[in-house]
């Protein structure tokens, strides 16, 4: 399918395509095995732009949107989603700054962002608060010229190997969820540590750990937005990077489609290659018009958060929830394809199944994306009756 | 500080087949590379660029498609990008093309003249070494490492059968590089953007103020009469065994036909 990218869309995936053939395939299945953070990557993409695809030329960045930063995402999860994990949490750290930022922040922030000398990681989540971030309980109390910090992040992707984090925590708990404000951190900070380092079945290129702030003081200057923003900030900066997470489903599905449609084509059963059996063929078939589908919503999607809309909510949730649901079913379906050689650790499909169940489950899951989505379609109907 | 580097533009040797009836390369439909050891070249210019801040000039001699060829390197990093493209050229040997070039990086000015040691087609490695005579400047080759680079002054590593020398040399000096110096780098996205319009550099021999008798077919004292496969042997005995076995078979053998 021709998306009709323009020249520069094309310079953008194609970079990213040879970056992943180059330096992330031959190293994923040890990245993954050893649990590695890709440092050498992570080089490789800052030294190659990619870091800056969605910030301003004036902070230092390329300028361009949610599709590029689309097409760079499913390139990278085509190869490892470790990977494009650790790269994406990075879009999705910055885009606080970049939504609510003033000038200086970003001036500030966003040129190191943007060549990929400082990683961002975004920090919501804990223990109590998941899907319900209202029950935030991490605190910024305001004293004098300062916030001070206490409470622990967890599950925080790119945590420890981040040097900025955009926070969010209670500066007034009595307002609930009005209360909640985003500040920016930097690593070595007084009061900042790391917790553990989690061990995840999947994506484990990709860095997991908590985020510890023991009377940890953060001047007020790092404030993003308004006292009480913070669930402002949080909400607009996922409605951005949705999108992301679907390009992510769309990349690791075209992977393990990749994969087993070439093994279809050289394993040999009662004769001849099993891709001469309709069984397999209906099934490469289904997966072919699924990842098509998916690809198609996501960049339509892009397209549409790209064009300056407000109203991105409801489709970028749908985005997410349809190419994230299509990553994990046709993972799995290219396993079954190569039977006991894709259940093998030989053969990357296996890490692929593995690797997509985040998909659903990180960044709201797919169930909260369907009450979104609904909440979404509530509010349309009432309005037109 | 002024570098330039010298490239060429190759066939793809990955994708080379030979004319059984002619001997010569089937160029045809053949894709074109800058020259592998030329990459590390540029490479080479970029990091003393980075280092120590630098103007880096990319240099090639060719038909106007070698423009393809030099955009890659300002993709890369290259801050300018020089062509010598004229009918005059066309033709020319080692002695021509070194000569000519010489004569545009006089005009051009450096401190530093980086090659790759050889280019993967004619695989002469005279053309490094020739420049460097035509300008009579010092020239090292085979560098596998770029110790310290000074405003007047370069320490390499240059590689030998066994080892390396330390060799220095005060400035402008020509460098030809083996590929154990470095990993070129990929090219990045501002880089390709910039690629895509910067203007390159054109030059003739008009510019270059160059006699037509020294340049081309015409100012080439090699002629190439013939390009040929050289024949198959095919008498070959395979020595199979221990180690001791094998050699003492292999000496018999020798001593029969009275080689030893």
């Amino acid at each position: 399918m021709d998306y009709f990218l323009n020249e520069e869309q094309q310079m953008i995936r194609d970079t990213a395509r040879q970056i992943a053939q180059e330096k992330i395939i031959p190293v994923r299945a040890e990245l993954d095995e050893k649990e590695l953070f890709p440092t050498e990557i992570i080089k490789v993409l800052a030294q190659s732009d990619m870091f800056g695809l969605f910030i301003p030329e004036q902070y230092g960045g390329l300028g361009r949107g949610a599709l590029e930063l689309c097409l760079a995402v499913e390139e990278l999860s085509r190869a490892c989603l470790g990977v494009s994990t650790s790269y994406a949490a990075n879009a999705l750290g910055t885009y606080p700054i970049l939504l609510f930022g003033t000038d200086e922040q970003k001036k500030k922030f966003l040129p190191d962002i943007a060549s990929g000398k400082k990683l961002v990681a975004f920090g919501l989540t804990e223990a109590n608060a998941g899907s319900d971030a209202a029950g935030i309980q991490t605190t910024a109390t305001k004293s004098g010229t300062e916030y001070i910090l206490n409470g622990t992040k967890q599950w925080i992707t790119n945590g420890g190997e981040a040097d900025i984090y955009t926070v969010i925590a209670m500066t007034d708990k009595s307002r609930g969820a009005r209360g909640a404000s985003a500040l920016i951190v930097e690593k070595g900070t007084p009061g900042f540590t790391f917790g553990k380092k989690e061990k995840k079945m999947g994506i484990r290129a990709s860095t997991t750990c908590e985020l510890v702030f023991d009377d940890c003081h953060i001047p007020k200057d790092n404030i993003l937005g308004r006292d009480g923003m913070g669930f402002i900030v949080a909400m607009k900066t996922l409605d951005q990077s949705r999108t992301g997470v679907g390009a992510q489903g769309v990349g690791v599905a075209q992977g393990a489609f990749e994969e087993a449609a070439n093994f279809a084509r050289t394993r040999v059963q009662f004769d001849k290659p099993i891709i001469g059996f309709q069984a397999v063929q209906h099934m490469l078939a289904d997966m072919a018009i699924q990842i098509e589908a998916a690809r198609a919503l996501v960049y339509s999607v892009a397209r549409y958060v790209d064009s300056g809309a407000k109203d991105i909510t409801k489709s970028s949730a749908m985005a997410k929830t349809f190419a994230t649901d299509v990553g994990m079913r046709v993972t799995t379906d290219a396993l079954q394809v190569m039977g006991g050689s894709g259940y093998m650790r030989d053969y990357p499909v296996e890490k692929m199944m593995r690797d997509a169940k985040i998909l659903q489950i990180y960044e709201g899951t797919n169930q909260i994306q369907r009450n979104v989505i609904a909440q979404n379609l509530i509010k349309e109907f009432s309005r037109n009756k | 500080m002024k570098i330039i580097v010298c490239i060429k533009q190759v066939p793809d040797t990955s994708e080379v087949r030979i004319n059984p009836e002619t001997n010569t390369l089937i160029r045809d439909g053949v894709p074109s590379i800058i020259n592998p050891y030329d990459m590390h070249a540029v490479e080479a210019a970029l990091s003393i660029k980075d280092e120590l801040g630098a103007e880096v000039t990319v240099l090639t001699m060719g038909p106007p498609q070698a423009e393809a060829a030099l955009r890659e390197t300002v993709a890369m990093g290259a801050d300018d990008a020089v062509l010598l493209t004229d009918r005059a050229f066309a033709g020319s040997d080692t002695w021509a093309t070194a000569y000519t070039l010489a004569a545009a990086i006089k005009f051009l000015g450096a401190d530093i003249v980086l090659c790759g040691k050889q280019a993967i087609d004619g695989d002469t490695a005279q053309v490094g070494p020739a420049i460097a005579e035509f300008m009579d400047i010092p020239h090292i080759s085979y560098v596998s490492q770029i110790a310290s680079v000074s405003g007047d002054n370069i320490t390499v590593r240059r590689l030998m059968d066994e080892g390396y020398d330390v060799v220095e040399a005060p400035l402008p000096v020509l460098l030809t590089v083996v590929k154990e110096l470095n990993q070129p780098r990929m090219a990045s996205l501002k880089g390709k953007m910039r690629a895509k319009k910067i203007e390159i550099r054109k030059l003739t021999h008009k510019e270059l103020a160059l006699d037509e008798n020294n340049l081309g077919l015409k100012g080439s004292p090699t002629q190439v009469k013939n390009i040929f496969a050289p024949e198959m042997k095919k008498d070959r005995i395979v020595i199979a065994g221990t180690p001791e076995e094998q050699a003492g078979e292999l000496i018999s053998i020798l001593k029969a036909i009275k080689c030893i």
